[in-house]
C-alpha cells in the first residue's frame, strides 16, 4: 500500500517589477491595488498606463480588503496528486469600485458560499508570495 | 460597378479531417498529412496549385501537443512552396487565420489557401496528465495571465469558465437541466458522424449522474483532447467556380477581443466579449439571425454555448438556457440545429477547426443521416478568449 501524497504544493506566480507590490502586499496584513493619481480609477492585473484616462500615473494603493462574491466555483477535481478537494475557487469584487476584480479562493465551507455574499481579505504566504484570499465577512451584510 | 465587400473574394473550396484518436498511432506530422491531402483533393486542385499555408496558433512544443505543427514543416512534407504564410498566435480564434487568408487572396498574395489545425492532446496526456493543465510542465512559477488564477489551484480553463457558468445560473435561474441539453444533443449528433470520438448514448440522467469537476460544471460539460487535424481550403472566388465543389460564400465576418485574454475581468461573469463580433457580423451582411440553417459553436465548455448565442443574437441575453429546455429547439429538426456533428463535446476537440468542417459537411449536403435537411446557412462561433465568427452561404 502506497503512502497518501504530499499535499500539493501551490503553484506560485512569477513575480516581476510590475506585481510584485500585489503579490507581496500582504507582508504587512494589507491588500493593494494600483490606481490612478490623476482619474482615481483603480485597476487590476496592473497595466503600466490606466484603463481610464490613460495616464502613466499609476501607483498601489491600499485597499480596504472588503468586497462581494462575483461568482464561485466548488472545484471537486483534484488536478494534482495531493491537492485537496473539494474547494471553492472564486472571484471577489473589492468595494472600491464596480467591477474590480481578483480571482482568489474562499476559506469557508463550500456550501456557504453565495454568490453576493460579502468578505474580507486574508493572506497565506508561500515563500515570498502572500495570496489574497478571502473569508466571510461577519461585519457586513451580503448584496 | 460596385465594390465588392472583402468576403465575396474568397469561398471555401475544400474541408476534409483526419481520423480521430484518443491517441492515433499517427503521429501529428502525418495526421495533417492525411487531413491537408484530403482537403486539397477535396477541392479538386493539386498540392501545386495551394499558394498560401495558415494555421493557429503556430507551432508550440508547450501546452500538451496543443498545436505539435508549424506551417514550415507542414508546407515541407505536403510539398507546397507557398508566397503567403500566417501563424497566428493571436487574435479571433482559429478564425484568424481564415480571415487572414481572405485578405491575402483578396490582395492578390494567394489564390489557394490552406488553412490547417493539428492537434496531439491525447497522446500527450497519455504521457503526463499535467501537460494539459494551465501550470503545464514548466518551472515551478507561472507567469502571464495564467498568474492571476493558477495559483488559487485553477489548474483548467473549467475553473474560470465555472464562475461564468454559475453567475449565469445565479442571475438567469437556469438549470443543470438546460446546461446539460447541450452535451446531450451533441452527442445525439455524434452518434451519426462516424469520426467523432464519443458515440455511445448519452442521456439527460446520464448527463446529471456525471460527476462535478467545477460547479455547476459536470463531466460532460467539458470537451475531450485528441489527436487529429482539420484542413480547410480557400479559394479566390473567380477560381473557384470550375472546382469540385460547389463554392461556399464566405458571407460575412466577425471578430472582437477581450476579457480573460487580455488580463481584464470586466463585467458579472454572464457573458463573454464577443457581442462586438456578432455585431460586425450582422453588420456586413443583409441575413439576419433568422436565416440561419445550423449553428456551429464554439463548445470547449458547455456554457460557451450559452454565452455565444447571446452573442450573436441567435437568442436574446439571458434566453440562452430556456431555448434549450427539452432540447427540441437546438435538435437537427429544430429552428436551430446545433453543432451537428457532436462539437467537440463529443466529437472531440480539434480545437475548433472541427466546427468549420461541420459546417462544410452540412452545406455541401455530406452529412448522412445528421444532414440538416435543406441547410444552406451555417454559422460558425469560436473562441472563449478571442472571439470570432463566420457566416457562410451556399451560393
Amino acid at each position: 500500500m502506497s503512502a497518501a501524497p504530499a499535499p500539493a504544493a501551490r503553484k506560485l506566480p512569477l513575480i516581476d517589477a510590475d506585481t510584485a507590490f500585489f503579490w507581496q502586499s500582504g507582508a504587512d496584513g494589507v491588500l493593494r491595488i494600483q490606481r490612478c493619481g490623476d482619474c482615481g480609477h483603480w485597476q487590476h492585473p496592473p497595466f503600466p498606463r490606466c484603463t481610464a484616462c490613460h495616464g502613466e500615473n499609476v501607483a498601489p494603493q491600499p485597499v480596504s480588503g472588503r468586497g462581494r462574491v462575483v461568482s464561485y466555483t466548488v472545484n471537486h477535481e483534484a488536478w494534482l496528486p495531493g491537492l485537496a478537494v473539494p474547494f471553492l475557487f472564486a472571484a471577489v469584487a473589492l468595494e472600491e469600485q464596480a467591477e474590480l476584480h481578483v480571482f482568489t479562493n474562499l476559506l469557508m465551507p463550500v456550501e456557504a458560499a453565495r454568490i453576493g455574499m460579502a468578505v474580507r481579505v486574508t493572506f497565506e504566504r508561500h515563500e515570498d508570495v502572500w495570496l489574497p484570499l478571502f473569508v466571510a465577512d461577519e461585519d457586513a451584510r451580503d448584496a | 460597378m460596385p465594390s465588392r465587400k472583402l468576403e465575396d473574394h474568397a469561398c471555401i473550396t475544400g474541408a476534409a479531417q483526419s481520423e480521430v484518436g484518443r491517441p492515433s498511432t499517427r503521429g501529428a506530422l502525418q495526421l495533417t498529412a492525411d487531413a491537408c491531402l484530403a482537403a486539397i483533393a477535396d477541392a479538386g486542385l493539386a498540392v501545386s496549385d495551394i499558394d498560401g499555408i495558415a494555421t493557429y496558433p503556430g507551432k508550440s512544443s508547450e501546452g500538451g501537443g496543443i498545436a505539435p505543427v508549424g506551417t514550415a514543416e507542414a508546407a515541407a512534407v505536403l510539398g507546397i512552396q507557398p508566397g503567403w504564410v500566417l501563424s497566428s498566435g493571436e487574435g479571433f480564434s482559429h478564425l484568424s487565420p481564415l480571415f487572414h487568408g481572405i485578405m491575402a487572396i483578396a490582395s492578390g498574395l494567394a489564390r489557394h489557401v490552406l488553412v490547417f489545425r493539428t492537434v496531439a492532446q491525447a497522446t500527450a496526456r497519455l504521457a503526463s496528465r499535467q501537460s494539459t493543465l494551465l501550470s503545464g510542465m514548466k518551472g515551478s512559477r507561472v507567469d502571464g495571465n495564467n498568474a492571476w488564477t493558477v495559483p488559487f489551484h485553477a489548474h483548467s480553463p473549467v475553473n474560470t469558465f465555472a464562475l461564468y457558468a454559475q453567475a449565469y445560473f445565479d442571475k438567469y435561474g437556469a438549470t443543470e437541466e438546460q446546461l446539460g441539453q447541450i452535451a446531450v444533443n451533441g452527442r445525439r449528433n455524434a452518434m451519426l458522424n462516424p469520426n467523432a470520438i464519443y458515440r455511445k448514448p448519452l442521456s439527460l440522467e446520464d448527463y446529471l449522474a456525471s460527476r462535478v469537476i467545477s460547479s455547476p460544471l459536470r463531466l460532460y460539460d467539458c470537451d475531450s483532447h485528441i489527436d487529429g487535424s482539420t484542413a480547410i481550403v480557400i479559394s479566390a472566388s473567380d477560381a473557384a467556380r470550375d472546382l469540385r465543389n460547389p463554392p461556399l460564400a464566405i458571407e460575412a465576418i466577425g471578430m472582437s477581443l477581450g476579457g480573460l485574454w487580455t488580463g481584464q475581468f470586466r463585467g458579472d461573469f454572464t457573458s463573454i466579449e464577443a457581442d462586438r463580433a456578432g455585431e460586425q457580423l450582422w453588420n456586413r451582411t443583409d441575413l439576419t439571425p433568422a436565416d440561419v440553417d445550423c449553428a456551429q459553436i464554439y463548445d470547449g465548455f458547455s456554457i460557451h454555448v450559452w454565452l455565444w448565442m447571446e452573442a450573436l443574437r441567435l437568442v436574446g441575453r439571458g434566453e440562452a438556457a430556456a431555448f434549450c429546455e427539452g432540447g427540441q429547439r437546438i435538435a437537427r429538426d429544430g429552428e436551430l440545429p446545433l453543432n451537428t456533428g457532436g462539437g467537440q463535446l463529443s466529437a472531440g476537440r480539434f480545437l475548433r477547426y472541427g466546427h468549420t468542417h461541420e459546417a462544410c459537411v452540412q452545406l455541401w449536403g455530406r452529412g448522412g443521416e445528421r444532414q440538416v435537411v435543406g441547410a444552406r446557412t451555417a454559422l460558425v462561433a469560436n473562441g472563449g478568449y478571442g472571439f470570432g465568427a463566420m457566416l457562410l452561404r451556399r451560393a
